[in-house]
């Protein structure tokens, strides 16, 4: 048992994925080629993206839940400039711009006028959806212009046989990565996410730097966005009234990022990610009907949590105010 | 004698009155009655979500069709939430609109409240997908003859007497609308006379475009000698065209819709290989018929009980024209 207890939830969690990944292979013929474990990784790379942006608000003892539905609006309106003639370059600008402002709003409603940032974001999530259908578009869908030939690459496109959403994943995670590590910011928002008065005695900068993090997290919005958009030529904003937010949300915490802030990094979201996409790849080989796949998915996360707190009870110091 | 002659030039004057009345034109017995049974009526139309080219493309037609008449079309977006739709139709019941046009998000949900609305007086027109609690008037595919129609085509493409491999998979919605039930009966009917047709795999992707990519890659890998795939809708299906495309496999995409200018674009463009097309536009035009019938018969609602099935058509690129698909005003 004392070897067990040293294993984190990462730990555990990258062994369930490991385990799940020895069945399937074992299991299902031409589940373990090269081809299909790139088909697994690029189909939850999107999923992976928005986990690090919701990572590092996270980690800020943050949550964004505005961010699906932000990602939605502004991608559908750049396309939705970019079909009425404006040149992508300046459409990609405004929408690129609109994710900072919405994300600058959200900071500041949380680190200034001090309101939760579940209530805040939450709210911010209803709003940014509702302007935009009602003001920017007035269809759910709206299509890629013909001619985004490069936009499209981000999407579809490969380079070394390996598919473009994976680089684009890996890339916003080595850059995360380094920001937490290396940045003085970086290492800021890990310390107001612990223990933020603490922080502010220190002589962080709070609030200057909780408005960064909802910030870096709407404009990585952008960027999955984008290879969505890319990658099925159209934009939905349906998905932002989708689980999808809450999907990310577990990708981050089953990776072992705990809600309460200050802890973890970029490898826990990647392993999270990695755990849901050897789960629906495998599921979907074995061609499960839908609503099993979503009650076997539950079945396994909660699996996750629970050994995670048998194995790293909580007590009096771990157990942080504003753990939810 | 002079007398004979004054009758004779007063008939002729009449007569000639005559003709220049007939010139002047008669009154159209009916047409009075006519707009008199359209003024000052209200139609409630009830979608599952407004913004998407079908409940668009209705809310046009309909507008167009009995605004000028008089009607007032009141449109209430439950946006997919079906909790929300029961709330509206609630308290539609209680405001009494003239009539109802419901678009059913599942067969069960508004079954009562629709019995309700008749009870109370209401007629109540259903388009595209069925409850099941039928009402005066449904409009829309018949999903059942569809999926069959599809199967059929199916086996026709993907034959192994054709040199084919016979695998082929199906991209549902959500399992419980209409469309996908209904559809599933159709293809699972003649799928069980043709044992050499062999489904590899049926997922339900939510009408999420993501979702279906993801599902149809797996699946496209997993069966690299696939056929045939064939979505419950088109906009669902631009993402398992991209699927397809990516893999650089030759895989027929069948899909289906209401036929709007975007699905004309992807039959050019190659992303789809055929559509199923139920009219937007005619099937406005049936709801706003069905209504104009019910306004100016003033049966007891429920009385008389009319399906209309929307005609089908199969588009692919050969039999394509320019006008075989629709706009939307402003698009």
């Amino acid at each position: 048992m004392r070897v067990f207890g040293r294993l984190s939830q990462e730990q555990i969690v990258f062994g369930l994925a490991v385990l799940l990944c020895i069945g399937f292979a074992a299991a299902l013929p031409g589940f373990l080629t090269a081809s299909n474990i790139l088909n697994l990784v690029r189909s939850v790379s999107i999923l992976g993206i928005l986990g690090v942006a919701m990572g590092l608000v996270v980690i800020g003892r943050g949550i964004d839940l505005s961010l699906v539905a932000l990602m939605a609006i502004s991608v559908a309106w750049t396309l939705q400039l970019a079909v009425g003639g404006m040149p992508m370059g300046q459409a990609l600008l405004l929408g690129l711009g609109f994710c900072l402002l919405v994300g600058l709003l959200n900071g500041f409603l949380i680190a200034y006028v001090e309101i939760p940032a579940i209530f805040a974001t939450l709210a911010m999530g209803t709003a940014v959806y509702g302007f935009g259908r009602y003001f920017l578009f007035s269809l759910d869908i709206v299509y890629m212009p013909k001619d985004a030939v490069a936009l499209e690459w981000l999407g579809q496109g490969t380079l070394f046989g390996v598919p473009a959403p994976i680089y684009m994943f890996a890339l916003v995670s080595f850059l995360a990565f380094l920001f937490l590590r290396y940045t003085q910011s970086g290492r800021y928002v890990r310390a107001v996410g612990d223990n933020l008065l603490a922080a502010r005695i220190a002589g962080v900068p709070a609030r200057p730097i909780i408005l960064l993090q909802y910030m870096i997290s709407s404009v990585i919005g952008f960027l999955a966005g984008l290879v969505t958009a890319a990658s099925v030529a159209s934009m939905n904003v349906r998905v932002a009234n989708s689980t999808l937010v809450y999907d990310v949300i577990l990708v981050v915490v089953l990776g072992g990022i705990g809600l309460s802030g200050g802890k973890g990094g970029i490898r826990n979201v990647i392993v999270g990610t990695l755990l849901i996409g050897v789960l629906l790849n495998g599921m979907t080989i074995m061609d499960i009907q839908y609503t099993v796949q979503n009650v076997i998915k539950g079945a396994i996360l909660l699996a996750a949590i629970v050994i995670d707190t048998i194995l790293n009870p909580r007590d009096e110091q771990t157990a942080q105010q504003g753990d939810i | 004698m002079r007398r004979t002659k004054t009758t004779i030039l007063a008939a002729a004057l009449a007569a000639t009155a005559g003709v220049a009345g007939a010139q002047e034109g008669i009154d159209d017995p009916t047409r009075g009655a006519y707009y008199e049974a359209f003024e000052g009526k209200t139609v409630a139309f009830l979608p599952v979500a407004m913004g998407i080219d079908l409940t668009e493309g209705w809310a046009a037609g309909m507008k167009e069709a009995l605004e000028p008449l008089g009607v007032t079309i009141e449109i209430r977006d439950p946006n997919f939430n079906t909790a929300a739709g029961a709330q509206a139709l609630t308290s539609l019941i209680s405001e009494k609109p003239d009539a109802i046009v419901v678009h059913n998000p599942d067969v069960q949900s508004y079954a009562r409240l629709l019995k309700k609305a008749q009870d109370a007086g209401i007629y109540v027109v259903q388009v595209n997908m069925r409850s099941a609690f039928s009402t005066d008037a449904f409009v829309g595919a018949d999903y059942v003859g569809m999926g069959r129609q599809i199967g059929e085509r199916l086996v026709e493409i993907c034959s192994p007497d054709n040199g084919k491999s016979g695998k082929i998979a199906i991209t549902q919605g959500v399992l419980t609308a209409a469309a996908s039930i209904y559809q599933m009966k159709g293809i699972n009917d003649v799928l069980q006379e043709h044992p050499e047709i062999q489904l590899v795999s049926n997922q339900a992707a939510d009408w999420d475009a993501t979702k279906a990519k993801n599902i149809a890659a797996t699946v496209i890998q997993q069966h690299p000698d696939l056929c045939a795939i064939t979505g419950f809708w088109d906009v669902m299906d631009v993402g398992t065209a991209a699927a397809i495309k990516e893999s650089g496999k030759d895989v027929y995409l069948m899909t289906q819709g209401g036929g709007n200018q975007a699905t004309c674009d992807a039959i050019e463009s190659g992303q789809f290989d055929e559509s199923v097309v139920y009219n937007v536009p005619g099937q406005a035009r049936d709801i706003s018929d069905m209504i104009k019938l019910l306004f100016q018969n003033e049966p007891e609602p429920g009385a008389m009980q009319t399906t209309l099935f929307t005609q089908l058509e199969f588009l692919t690129r050969d039999n394509m024209e320019p006008g075989s698909c629709w706009k939307l005003p402003g698009q």
